[in-house]
């Protein structure tokens, strides 16, 4: 899963195809590249080197908490890596993860498109991607932050003594990449659509993605803004937060709480596009209430800008504010219960066949309920004011941003490896590989359901001893959840050298992407496709062409 | 091997049985926070279950045989969807009255409360009663009886929160928030700082200490206690040489402060506002924002001079000043 590797060595029959990934050799025929099959894997191999940061950060963060005492950091040390590991993997993997990836990979493919609408300016986005990751990798190296990766003031402001600036600066410059991404998507989705893909016969992939981009263009601004702002009242004291001077350190939330409510659904979203796809394919079936899929991605998208109050519930808001970001907070749950009900029913008389994609996805659909369900606990106002601050907080996220958004990505990098790379990879340690994160993920995250219902706070260094039992098991399951990341990373690294030839569609799949050679020509189609039918008709051949 | 997979299994079950699943619940809310909590369980588990089952009997009975297999071609349902819709809804919307008017109960404190003040600060809580008594990161209140915690920070953002009387609030530098409690059993409970506050966030925990009215009329009268709040805001009153202006009698060139707590009063601007602590600590650290028409903006700010602590003392004062009405109402 990385970059800059060599091209893979072609078999006999396939070496005189020129694709994208022999078509020119060397380090500047991709670094500046505009095919955005080469930018997809550039962010693939940066935000894989961000996921480990982020990874080893949470793998330290377990190791110490298997005592009540700490077992290696002093609490600094410890607040700096629950921060590093937030940020980092917030801002700079879960956020481009699906869209910088498979989305630029995908967008044009999906809808029958030579390339994004802006090349440049999309092989610019990686490039303010990769100047904000040094800003906040310089930071980590030049002492690390310790704000927690929400910047709350005035500690961050006033309080903290860590590279506040480096990391606020780093998270503000990535911003515009996430802008330039989502405006390059919006365009390409409007105006580049192969004749005949109508709106509605668009994969709900492009909607989802299409939602997500909305969301990009207008609510990373407001966090760009936020992040200036912190800079400005931390370096010239202007008295924005600070109510020494006439501030309002709840300001600060509001703001921030604007863009990263949302900001859960940029990482979310993408995800249930892949699902869609991952679904549809492996049952052989069209998608259950297409439409009802599709408006329940914008319905997320335009609601999760109204419901960022329910972070703040126990800051000493108004009762009455509470009242109405509570209704809306359950209002958002609908659309999601929704998308999970009709990827149940797509199942349904189905031909469902189990390969790893498909794992991943069923993992995902159980996973995300469990999540999406202990979203009511946090906006339920009586319940919410035990739990708000607690591990039941952590456990809650990670089961959407974890066991959602990032099961989602697996399983999409799966589904789309043989049309990224043209190459198969052992099916059998895939498969093992998902149960084994599955496993893992439920036996880390499910014990912090009970450790908030008890009363642990989140970001406690050190903690009561009566905590430890369930402690201790949450360190067990992150031990085998990152065996599990590693198992993936190791076959698909060997199958870029190793693994047989895919051929053009290896799942039977529909959709336009699986009508091109593996890996695809540096056009992406020989002639422009024609679409006459809608997205998913497995019912009318077993696969292969639809236009 | 039967005796040691005898001894493998009890020893889990010693470490299943050690694992509490419900907090301590000791104060007049906390069983009805909890009957919510567990009815949102059993949703949880109740839709988790059923999805978890409805697709292990699609994965199996309609698992691929032939690869040749044509699938039924399904385009969806209406009333399906209508159904799916809005039973969620439904039940959402049922959780939300429940939850709101529970919230709503539970924000209101009893006006009988006995008020004590909570100050965060880096990384500890300060504790004092009206009494007297000052604590650290240990509070005393009696059994039965609902306390009211009026709380500020010194610095940045604390929360305060005790577990066991499902109470939570932030505690903000600049303003006061406010919680209520009625501890309903006698016991020791931690308090947890529940926003995160700097390096030694975790540290900044304590206890509180539930008693029988006995022990803790004992406990507030016991010792060598110093003056109560008030009697402290009035030296400072006097220290600060607030009463060169607000005399008693009105004359002075500020307002008499005597029988104000809790009044409303028509400000310059043309905002009614009540008296209340809010506007005691903004009248301190940043007088010319609340005008009193007929008084001139010559008082000086007293920010950087007071600590938070010595604030409360002087609205303690304040309020020891009220009508002798308004006195047994805020006790």
């Amino acid at each position: 899963m990385s970059t800059l590797v060599a091209p893979v060595q072609e078999s006999p029959s396939e070496s005189s195809r020129v694709h994208y990934l022999n078509v020119s050799y060397g380090i500047k025929s991709w670094l500046f590249t505009t095919d955005h099959k080469r930018i997809a894997l550039l962010y693939l191999g940066s935000i894989t080197f961000m996921f480990l940061v982020g990874g080893i950060a949470a793998t330290l963060m377990r190791l110490h908490l298997i005592e009540p005492q700490g077992t290696l950091f002093e609490p600094g040390t410890y607040n700096k890596l629950f921060t590093i590991h937030g940020i980092v993997m917030v801002f700079f993997f879960l956020v481009p993860s699906i869209p910088a990836t498979l989305g630029n990979f995908l967008v044009p493919m999906m809808i029958g498109a030579r390339d994004l609408a802006f090349p440049k300016l999309n092989l610019l986005s990686w490039y303010v991607y990769i100047v904000g990751s040094l800003f906040t990798l310089y930071a980590i190296i030049a002492g690390g932050v310790d704000t927690g990766w929400t910047f709350y003031t005035p500690y961050s402001s006033n309080y903290a003594h860590s590279e506040v600036i480096a990391v606020a600066l780093g998270v503000f410059i990535t911003g515009f990449s996430s802008i330039l991404t989502g405006l390059n998507f919006i365009v390409t989705i409007h105006k580049m659509r192969a004749p005949g893909l109508t709106w509605f016969r668009l994969p709900l992939f492009i909607w989802a993605i299409y939602a997500t981009s909305i969301i990009f263009i207008l609510g990373t601004p407001v966090i760009a803004i936020t992040l200036f702002l912190l800079g400005l009242e931390r370096l010239l004291h202007i008295g924005i937060f600070d109510p020494a001077i006439g501030g309002d350190p709840l300001l600060f939330q509001h703001l921030f709480w604007f863009y990263s409510h949302p900001a859960v659904y940029i990482m979310i979203l993408p995800g249930m596009g892949v699902i869609s796809e991952l679904v549809t394919c492996f049952a052989r079936k069209r998608i259950f209430g297409y439409s009802f899929v599709a408006f329940s991605s914008m319905a997320i998208a335009v609601i999760s800008f109204l419901v960022w109050g329910h972070h703040m519930f126990v800051t000493g808001q108004s009762i009455y504010a509470g009242l109405i970001f509570s209704v809306l907070s359950f209002l958002v749950a609908i659309p999601s219960a929704v998308k999970v009900f009709n990827w149940t029913a797509t199942l349904y008389k189905g031909s469902i066949s189990y390969q790893a994609p498909m794992l991943y996805a069923l993992g995902f659909i159980g996973l995300f309920t469990m999540g999406g369900l202990t979203g009511l606990f946090l906006a339920s106002l009586a319940t919410d004011v035990h739990l708000n601050g607690t591990y039941f907080i952590v456990a809650h996220f990670h089961y959407i941003m974890v066991g959602g958004a990032v099961m989602a990505y697996l399983g999409g990098i799966h589904f789309w490896w043989p049309k990224l790379t043209g190459r198969l990879y052992p099916d059998g340690w895939a498969r093992f590989g998902a149960l084994v994160i599955f496993v893992g993920f439920n036996l880390t995250f499910f014990p912090q359901f009970m450790l908030g219902y008890l009363g642990m706070p989140r970001r406690y260094a050190v903690y009561p001893a009566e905590f430890q039992v369930l402690n201790v098991m949450s360190s067990a399951g992150a031990s085998i959840l990152g065996i599990g990341y590693l198992i993936p990373l190791i076959y698909l690294f060997w199958s870029m050298r190793y693994g047989p030839p895919a051929g053009p569609n290896p799942w039977r799949a529909k959709g336009l992407e699986w009508e091109t050679p593996s890996p695809p020509p540096t056009e992406n189609f020989e002639e422009i496709p024609v679409v006459t039918e809608d997205a998913y008709n497995y019912a009318r051949s077993d696969g292969g062409t639809r236009g | 091997m039967a005796s040691l997979l005898h001894s493998g299994f009890s020893c889990v079950a010693t470490v299943l049985t050690a694992i509490p699943v419900r907090p301590t619940a000791a104060s007049t809310i906390a069983d009805d926070v909890d009957k919510l909590h567990f009815t949102l369980t059993g949703i949880t588990f109740f839709f988790t279950g059923i999805i978890f089952a409805t697709i292990l009997y699609f994965m199996i009975k309609y698992r691929r045989r032939s690869d040749n297999e044509r699938p039924a071609d399904i385009e969806g349902s209406l009333p399906l969807e209508i159904a799916w819709t809005l039973i969620p809804a439904l039940i959402c919307a049922v959780i939300f009255v429940w939850a709101s008017s529970l919230y709503f109960r539970n924000s209101r404190p009893p006006v009988a409360s006995t008020e004590i003040f909570v100050i965060g600060k880096q990384w500890m809580w300060h504790l004092q009663h009206p009494e007297g008594p000052r604590e650290i990161n240990e509070l005393h209140v009696p059994v039965n009886v609902p306390i009211k915690l009026t709380m500020t920070s010194e610095d940045v953002i604390h929360d305060f929160y005790v577990p066991a009387f499902r109470v939570k609030k932030d505690v903000l530098p600049g303003r006061y928030t406010s919680i209520w409690f009625q501890a309903t059993k006698t016991g020791t409970y931690h308090i947890f700082c529940g926003q995160y506050c700097g390096a030694d966030h975790a540290e900044m925990i304590g206890w509180v200490f539930v008693m029988t009215p006995t022990d803790y009329a004992a406990w507030i009268s016991g010792g060598s206690r110093n003056e109560s709040m008030a009697q402290v805001g009035e030296r400072l009153f006097a220290k600060l040489g607030c009463d060169t202006c607000h005399l008693p009698d009105g004359s002075g060139r500020g307002p008499s402060l005597a029988g104000l707590y809790g009044k409303p009063e028509k400000l310059r601007s043309g905002e009614t506002r009540p008296v209340d602590e809010a506007l005691i600590r903004q009248a301190i650290v940043n007088p010319n924002s609340i005008l009193l028409p007929k008084y001139p903006p010559i008082m000086p700010t007293f920010q950087g001079q007071v600590n938070e602590e010595q604030v409360l003392q002087l609205i303690a004062y304040v309020k020891s000043i009220g009508t002798e009405e308004r006195q047994t109402n805020s006790k």
